[in-house]
């Protein structure tokens, strides 16, 4: 069977999400990299339901896998299905996000092909070759396949997200032994705060033990709304109780690649560089100008955080304003 | 009622700060310090409460890594740990993620024959490599059940345990049977530090040293000949340019100034 680079999207509660169109983003770099056509194989409980948009962003082929054991997410039942497309795709390399679903789908799954694995991959080469950081960001490594086919997932925030275009690519199902579960996902308790996800958000404002306290983070959360930015902070702002461990940005915490990143009262520990240090634009205000995040800021401001964050804020607000009413 | 629980622990560089092999292009380990991955002290704190919470239970830490890795195994019996058992050999070097679950997978039926396991706890990732793999990977070749960013181990009996998942948008709640594999998140606990009862059994303590060999692993099943994937050299990330510096008498020009550039730049 011809070799094909396979895309497997995992809606997230039953619905796509922006990491699945930059998902398809990544496919299409591999796929004209190794020139072969690229699939998508959708999993899930309600995959048959959005099967149509994914068809119609870009890729020759659909495959829908679709049974009540993908409902919720177990990591036997996903892997088992994305085995199932890899093998009727005849797939070269099968590439899913860097999420929880994504990372422990594609480690299954690499075991299940017999496969190499690269994960947060931030790079494809034209050789097929990867890149990807190692050592908290420190250092990138380039990573080559020794097995026929390879699993791969894809940092997000890292391939252009793909639009809808041309003709709607065929839709074909996809049946697989979900075998015996040992696992079960019982409930799932959505976080009660509507605050954007780090790890996909354009725009992070990330707070420090600069900030002094848990009332510095309101400010922080204005300037976040005010600016539609995800909330980030440092391990000491996290372990000093103001603010929960899900927002920390850095080796122990999330890592994130917006387009832009502010640190407010952050100092810049190593260990929180690596967690953000590909950010696009890295803005950092800080009353210390030769802290490390003032040295490698692409934009520094150097001042009091309680006296700029409400400034700034309402600068936003007043030309967010004026561009609503031009 | 009582447990068996292995947690797999890595030695790793103690320092991030790795540069470039100008032999090899490879990461420049050699002469770097090494220690407990950090990320594997939440998994060693878990099976010490684990036992805490299930008396009669024992805790088995087992790493795969060179004769010196049994630094990280003195580590976890400083931290409570009962036993541990270094995989170790020559053929195991330049392993990859395949490799190495598989070498670890292998070594955990050796200890379920000896005695039944029935939980396997990882930590998040390592700070080397850091792709969070490994645990998921090791009960594939286990074909035992497993979960991931595991923030909660709320019940558990040697048929079951009931799990918290820490998901981008929420938690979720997991029922795996037993025995299974878990990788957890740093928000599972606080870990405490080495006991002085803990310090004195370590010093004491003797580990057994397997190879592919006593694994029943042919030496092409592990390391490099047995890995899917092989570091082709590291390179330093590309430096930033340098940065502009947003000047102003008061505050308020700053502040004006900052978002003047941040439009221009389409980023507001």
């Amino acid at each position: 069977m011809a070799n094909a680079i396979l895309a497997v999207i995992l809606p997230s509660r039953g619905a796509l999400s922006a990491a699945s169109y930059e998902l398809l983003g990544a496919g299409r770099v591999l796929a004209d990299a190794l020139k072969q056509p690229l699939l998508a194989a959708v999993i899930g409980g309600n995959a048959a339901t959005l099967a149509a948009d994914i068809a119609s962003r870009g890729v020759d082929r659909v495959l829908v896998v679709e049974h009540p054991s993908l409902s919720n997410f177990t990591e036997e039942a996903y892997a088992n299905a994305a085995a199932a497309a890899a093998k009727i795709s005849g797939a070269s390399r099968v590439i899913l996000p860097s999420t929880v679903v994504g990372r422990a789908v594609a480690a299954r799954l690499a075991v299940l092909l017999k496969a190499g694995l690269a994960t947060d991959v931030t790079e494809i080469l034209p050789s097929g070759a990867i890149r990807r950081g190692c050592y908290g960001g420190n250092l990138i490594a380039e990573v080559e396949f020794k097995t026929g086919i390879a699993v791969l997932t894809v940092a997000p925030m890292t391939f252009p997200r793909t639009e809808p275009k041309g003709s709607p690519a065929p839709l074909e199902a996809v049946s697989f032994d979900p075998g015996t579960a040992k696992s079960e996902c019982l409930s799932f308790k959505a976080e009660e705060s509507r605050e954007i996800d780090l790890g996909a958000a354009e725009k992070v404002v990330s707070g420090g033990f600069g900030l002094g306290g848990p009332e510095g983070f309101k400010l922080l959360f204005n300037f976040a709304h005010a600016l539609g930015a995800a909330v980030g902070a440092s391990r000491r702002a996290v372990d000093s109780g103001w603010i929960a461990y899900r927002h920390q940005v850095g080796l122990t915490g999330r890592t994130v690649r917006p387009k832009l990143y502010v640190a407010v009262g952050i100092s810049g520990q190593i260990q929180h560089l690596a967690g953000m240090s590909s950010s696009s634009t890295i803005v950092a205000i800080n009353t210390d100008k030769d802290c490390p995040l003032m040295q490698m800021a692409s934009i520094s401001v150097q001042g009091e955080y309680a006296e700029l964050l409400p400034l700034i804020t309402d600068e936003i607000k007043r030309r967010k304003g004026h561009t609503a009413a031009a | 009622m009582a447990l068996h629980i292995v947690v797999c622990v890595k030695s790793t560089p103690s320092s991030m700060n790795i540069g470039v092999d100008a032999a090899t292009g490879l990461p420049k380990t050699a002469g770097i310090p090494t220690a407990l991955n950090p990320f594997d002290e939440f998994a060693v704190e878990e099976a010490v409460r684990l036992k805490e919470r299930v008396p009669g239970s024992t805790a088995t830490a087992l790493t795969l890594g060179p004769d010196a890795a049994a630094e990280v195994l003195r580590e976890a019996i400083a931290r409570g740990m009962d036993a541990g058992v270094l995989v170790c050999g020559a053929e195991f070097e330049g392993g990859d993620s395949l490799a190495t679950s598989r070498a670890l997978s292998a070594a955990i039926k050796k200890l379920h024959a000896e005695k039944p396991v029935h939980l396997v706890i990882f930590g998040k990732n390592t700070s080397d490599v850091g792709a969070g793999v490994v645990g998921t990977q090791t009960a594939a070749w286990l074909d035992w059940a497993s979960a991931s960013a595991i923030k909660k181990i709320d019940s558990i009996d040697e048929q079951s345990a009931t799990v918290t998942r820490m998901m981008e948008d929420g938690v979720d709640t997991v029922k795996l049977t037993l025995p299974a594999c878990l990788s957890t998140v740093k928000e599972i606990n606080e870990p405490r530090l080495p006991s002085l009862k803990g310090k004195m059994a370590s010093k004491k303590a003797v580990f057994p040293k397997w190879t592919a060999a006593d694994l029943g692993l042919e030496p092409g099943q592990v390391g490099a000949a047995g890995a899917g994937s092989a570091i082709l050299k590291a390179s330093l990330p590309p430096a930033r340019p340098a940065g502009l510096k947003v000047e102003g008498a008061t505050a308020a020009e700053k502040a004006a100034k900052l978002i003047d550039i941040l439009v221009e730049r389409k980023l507001i």
